[in-house]
């Protein structure tokens, strides 16, 4: 490194000489930092998103590389939210990313202590078995005077409130050709 | 708000920044209160006693925008001389019925619509939770009313609403809230000062308002009162409430509850709707004004959405198929039956009632009494593992060997690995776009009902069973893509819009829902969202290209408009109320309404326009009915009809409290609706004795770094570091009292639980002087339970089972406890400890506090009350 660079390469020369007389931006910049690149530029992909939190409906874009959500940053386009995110919908990445993440199937036998491991498919299929157990054991045709009711009570459903309108459209859609009747949602809560 | 809805807040904030008063009503000092100009400490369960003190200073001092008051509202109809108000009845209305518990409402009506009550009796509306119908629309009423432009007929409303606030003086705001009469008046005389024709002020609200036993009564309240200013359908005014969830409007628009159908239907009641014409009477009122009246196409199309090609206009689309109610359904009911054994199977999707809803422990002794169990999660929540790792494990209650609960732990996508629209509070839609595939087994609730759907008709293929048809004949057939074949959300998206079965085409607004069988829509009110076969939730278009209203980004119901019943933004004839309020206006020369925001009326129909005799539906609104979903075209001050347990607000004291209610001889909100289960409890309040077992109001709320059960935030470790221990905030006063100290333990005690908290000593709690005592209020963060990064005892243990008649939501702002210093026993010793605690408070099955407790208007009492106790 020759005196000319070092000297060039001291702040206070850069403040003193460059664009940036109060020493905020360029001149105060490293070597290191000018080297990095924002996770956000170098992105494979971007998808404008929503804040899974609270309803404020805070606008995310969800910057992806290799396969891994590796940002989550407020839109600023959203006049909502105006680029802000709160502790939470800072924290999406985190949410999105987190170790205590449960990816496979667990299934707990009747009086067992632990869980096992199961296929998806077979989980999918046992569990229909048994939606069709407990709707043929407690099927009810009419009421007492002959009115109908077509209906189950031995199934209940709760369902949380970060589910989609289309989730929740099909939820109901299934559940009431079951004759499912006790479906509910953090919306009564 | 800056708690709960941080990013929300930054519009208040830039509101205080114009000139706007930030006043901030809660019974602890937040991080709003630090910021507003004045906040007011309360006695948590008396807002109704604070905003009816509000209703008599505007009345008192004539400060009504009368103008608006006259055109909009149903100030001046006249009532029927047999309605009788609470003034006269010790805290009842004319109608109560001892022997359900509820109201026939005959005496409510307007005058000569006494045997037209749209509600007849109420103790079915109850359990139906009737109440919620109306989130789109008003209750039936008849549009011919006889008024008094003069608001002088001692039977019109204004002239019962006086009356029946006469009471609520500043002096009484004092004696019940604890809010000293100077502080109350600045509250008022700032309200009223910044509404009129030049300004407009909003009303913000969130569960603080509806977690209580009389709490739709609460919102109404805030209702009359900006009703009564002029504060609705105009620019920055409102009531506005703030969902807790990212979706939770979408979830009652299209709901997955009991009681209710896509766009505010109902589901069907089996006495009530046998047939599909009753029930679409039922909804539509013949001859009643209002876009009601066009209930028959929407719930026409509906089934047809459900029932595709077979269902048809001659088998009534297939209304034979629909379930029907019977009773109470909800999900407090269900878990009481889940205890008695009368539910095999329970699907979780993305909740977690063991620490998110009221009485957890009833909770999960329900939950360990099923046959098989779903949950569908993110992550490993105490509803998934309460059998194993449960409080009620450690006291013996639960013997996993015993327990014989099947649990299929199923994991779920996440917001990102999913593509959707959100409904976020101010019913916008927001589409996300899928970032990435979900990991390992983890799929949308999207794929899993559509494979399930598709698994239980291969099985059931072969089957004649008439009971099956319902899901044979489904329309169950959407596009999937990618490796796991994820359904296609816009195909789903396109459903819910609706379109024409013939070509295709999606509708462009619910005007052309037909009752033919030509049309399918899934939910009405979403009707816009996809048309033009265009996504529209989709749409983000910057805020720097477009103007305030931001019209282009994202859509709302309905219409895309953004602001409800803006018709009243304008005078009656049709003018802005003022330049500086301009919002929608006529404009004579285009003949038609036009404005900032998509205009809510009929697009040609002039000011003067008057229906012509006989008219119903929307013809029979005249140009100046500017909110025309209610079915006399006002806002009501007064609801005849739709609100159960009263057509005016009252103050009632929580179903749990320390004190006599100062207002009336009737404690408690007579219609709250209570459950006599041996699991459930609710502790004395006078007059009953032993309130004093329970001396201490509790509280609780969000803390800003957690999420509800803390499902999506304990188990995330920036937001669990930042907030990483249960812990209880008590005034130093009580400290004193109590014996506990800053940084150590306590544990508090309610006749369902105790639990135990890290005490934070600090004066954002302040004991209150009330009807010449002293109140101690403390408060609680309910984030908590036995799973996550950060664990701690969950303060929803604490609370029993009430719920507000109207909606069914349950009363978990208030309850009473006792507070000990140190940590909670632990296994049995812990429910000896309750058990000493119930003892001293009377507290046995089969008991339950009385219903009524005014001796002037029920000397008999009913029978249906167990034993009754004497005034204190
Ligand atoms: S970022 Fe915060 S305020 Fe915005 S939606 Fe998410 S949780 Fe709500």
């Amino acid at each position: 490194m020759g005196l000319r660079t070092f000297i060039e390469g001291w702040p206070v020369y850069r403040q003193l000489t460059g664009t940036d007389p109060l020493g905020r931006g360029a001149a105060a910049q490293s070597g290191r930092s000018a080297g990095l690149t924002a996770r956000t530029e170098t992105a494979d992909s971007m998808a404008r998103s929503v804040c899974p939190y609270c309803a404020v409906g805070c606008g995310q874009r969800v910057f992806v590389k290799d396969g891994q959500v590796t940002q989550i940053e407020g839109d600023p386009d959203s006049p909502i939210s105006r680029g802000r995110l709160c502790p939470k919908g800072s924290a999406s990445k985190s949410l999105v990313t987190s170790p205590l993440r449960q990816t496979k199937v667990r299934y707990r036998r009747p009086f067992a202590t632990e869980w096992e491991d199961l296929e998806l498919d077979v989980a999918v299929d046992m569990i229909a078995d048994r939606i069709l157990a407990a709707r043929a054991e407690t099927w009810e045709d009419v009421d007492d005077e002959g009115r109908p009711l077509n209906r189950t009570l031995g199934i209940s459903s709760l369902g949380g409130a970060t589910l989609d309108n289309e989730e929740n459209y099909l939820i109901k859609k299934l559940f009431t050709a079951m004759g499912a009747l006790q479906i509910e949602n953090q919306a009564r809560i | 708000m800056a708690e709960a809805h941080p990013v929300g807040f930054q519009w208040v904030m830039e509101a205080k920044r114009r000139g706007a008063k930030v006043f901030h009503v809660d019974p602890r000092f937040t991080r709003t209160s630090a910021v507003a100009d004045t906040y007011l400490p309360i006695r948590a369960g008396t807002d109704i006693a604070l905003l009816g003190g509000v209703v008599r200073y505007i009345l008192d001092n004539e400060l009504d925008f009368r103008e608006y008051v006259l055109a909009y509202t149903n100030a001046a109809t006249i009532v029927s001389e047999r309605f009788e108000d609470t003034e006269d009845g010790d805290g009842f209305f004319s109608g109560f019925d001892p022997e359900t518990g509820s109201y026939v409402q005959d005496s409510w009506q307007y005058e000569g619509h006494e045997s037209d009550s749209g509600s007849g009796h109420t103790a079915k509306e109850r359990d139906s939770a009737a109440g919620l119908r109306h989130e789109s629309h008003g209750a039936q009423v008849s549009g011919k009313t006889q008024r008094d432009e003069t608001l002088q007929h001692p039977r019109c409303v204004y002239q019962i609403l006086k009356r029946h606030f006469a009471r609520y003086t500043p002096e009484m705001v004092e004696r019940v809230c604890g809010i000293p009469r100077e502080k109350f008046l600045e509250l008022a005389q700032a309200w009223t000062e910044n509404s009129g024709r030049e300004r407009t002020g909003c009303l913000i609200y969130s569960v603080g308002w509806t977690q209580h036993s009389v709490g739709v009564q609460y919102i109404r309240t805030g209702a009359i009162i900006q009703l009564l200013l002029g504060n609705m359908g105009r620019p920055g005014g409102g009531v506005l409430a703030l969902r807790g969830h990212a979706s939770i409007q979408g979830s009652t628009d299209i709901p997955t509850l009991f009681n209710l159908l896509p766009g505010y239907l109902p589901m069907p009641h089996h006495a009530d709707h046998r047939t599909f014409d009753e029930w679409v009477d039922s909804i539509r009122h013949p001859g009643q004004k209002g876009f009601w009246g066009n209930s028959r196409a929407y719930a026409a199309s509906l089934l047809k959405a459900y029932w595709g090609e077979k269902a048809t206009p001659e088998n009534d689309f297939c209304y034979g198929y629909m379930p029907r109610m019977t009773g109470d359904h909800g999900t407090y009911q269900q878990v009481l039956n889940m205890i008695d054994g009368k539910i095999k199977g329970y699907f979780l999707l993305g909740q977690n009632p063991a620490v998110g809803s009221a009485h957890g422990r009833a909770q999960r002794l329900g939950m360990a009494n099923l046959d098989w169990l779903v949950v569908r999660d993110l992550f490993m929540i105490e509803s998934a593992t309460f059998w194993k790792n449960g409080p009620e494990v450690a006291t013996g209650e639960i013997v996993p060997e015993q327990c014989r609960t099947e649990v299929f732990f199923l994991p779920a996508a996440s917001h990102v690995e999913k593509e959707g629209t959100f409904t976020q509070t101010q019913r916008l839609l927001q589409w996300r776009e899928k970032a990435l595939d979900p990991p390992n087994d983890a799929r949308s609730e999207l794929w899993f009902f559509y494979h399930l759907g598709l698994r239980l008709r291969e099985k059931l293929a072969d089957s004649d069973h008439p009971r099956d048809r319902a899901l044979l004949d489904l329309a169950w057939d959407y596009p999937t893509h990618g490796q796991h074949a994820e359904p296609s959300a816009e195909a789903v998206l396109r459903e819910i819009n609706g379109y024409d079965v013939t070509t295709g085409r999606p509708l462009a607004s619910f005007a052309e829902a037909k009752d033919d069988g030509s049309t399918a829509v899934g939910c009405w009110i979403y009707t816009g969202v996809y048309a033009d076969g265009v996504n529209q939730a989709a749409r983000r278009k910057s805020r720097h290209e477009q103007d305030w209203v931001a019209a282009e980004w994202g859509w709302a119901w309905p219409a895309n408009r953004r602001t409800l019943y803006n018709r009243a933004s304008a005078d009656p004839q049709g003018r802005p109320w003022s330049e500086r309020k301009r919002y929608v206006w006529w404009d004579s020369e285009a003949g038609e309404w036009t404005g900032h925001d998509v205009p809510d009326f009929e697009k040609t129909k002039p000011p003067s326009y008057r229906p012509p005799q006989g008219a119903s539906g929307p013809e029979a609104l005249a140009g100046d009915d500017a909110f025309v979903m209610q079915g006399d075209g006002k806002g009501w001050l007064y609801a005849p009809s739709g609100v159960l347990d009263g057509p005016l607000p009252t103050h009632y004291e929580p179903a749990e409290s320390p004190m006599r209610n100062p207002l009336y001889g009737q404690q408690s909100n007579p219609m709250r609706k209570v459950y006599d289960h041996p699991v459930n409890s609710v502790n004395p309040s006078p007059p009953q004795e032993h309130s004093q077992v329970f001396p201490y109001v509790f509280t609780v709320s969000r803390l800003t770094e957690h999420h509800t059960a803390g499902g999506m935030s304990r188990m995330v470790r920036p937001l669990a570091e930042l907030q990483p221990e249960m812990f209880v905030e008590v005034s130093p006063e009580l400290a004193a009292e109590a014996g506990v100290a800053h940084l150590g333990w306590a544990h508090l005690i309610s006749g369902r639980a105790v639990i135990e908290a890290k005490v934070l000593v600090t004066d954002r709690l302040t004991p209150l002087r009330v009807d010449g005592r002293v109140i101690h209020q403390l408060w609680l963060p309910y984030h908590f339970g036995f799973e996550g990064m950060v664990t701690g005892d969950s303060a929803n243990d604490l609370f029993g089972i009430t719920l507000d008649p109207n909606v069914l939501i349950q009363e978990s702002k208030i309850g009473t406890c006792d507070v000990r210093p140190g940590r909670r026993p632990t296994g049995p010793a812990l429910l000896d400890l309750v058990e000493e605690y119930r003892r001293r408070a009377g507290i046995v099955p089969g008991r339950r506090p009385p219903m009524v407790t005014t001796e002037v208007r029920h000397p008999a009492g009913p029978s249906d009350d167990g034993p009754r106790e004497n005034p204190e």
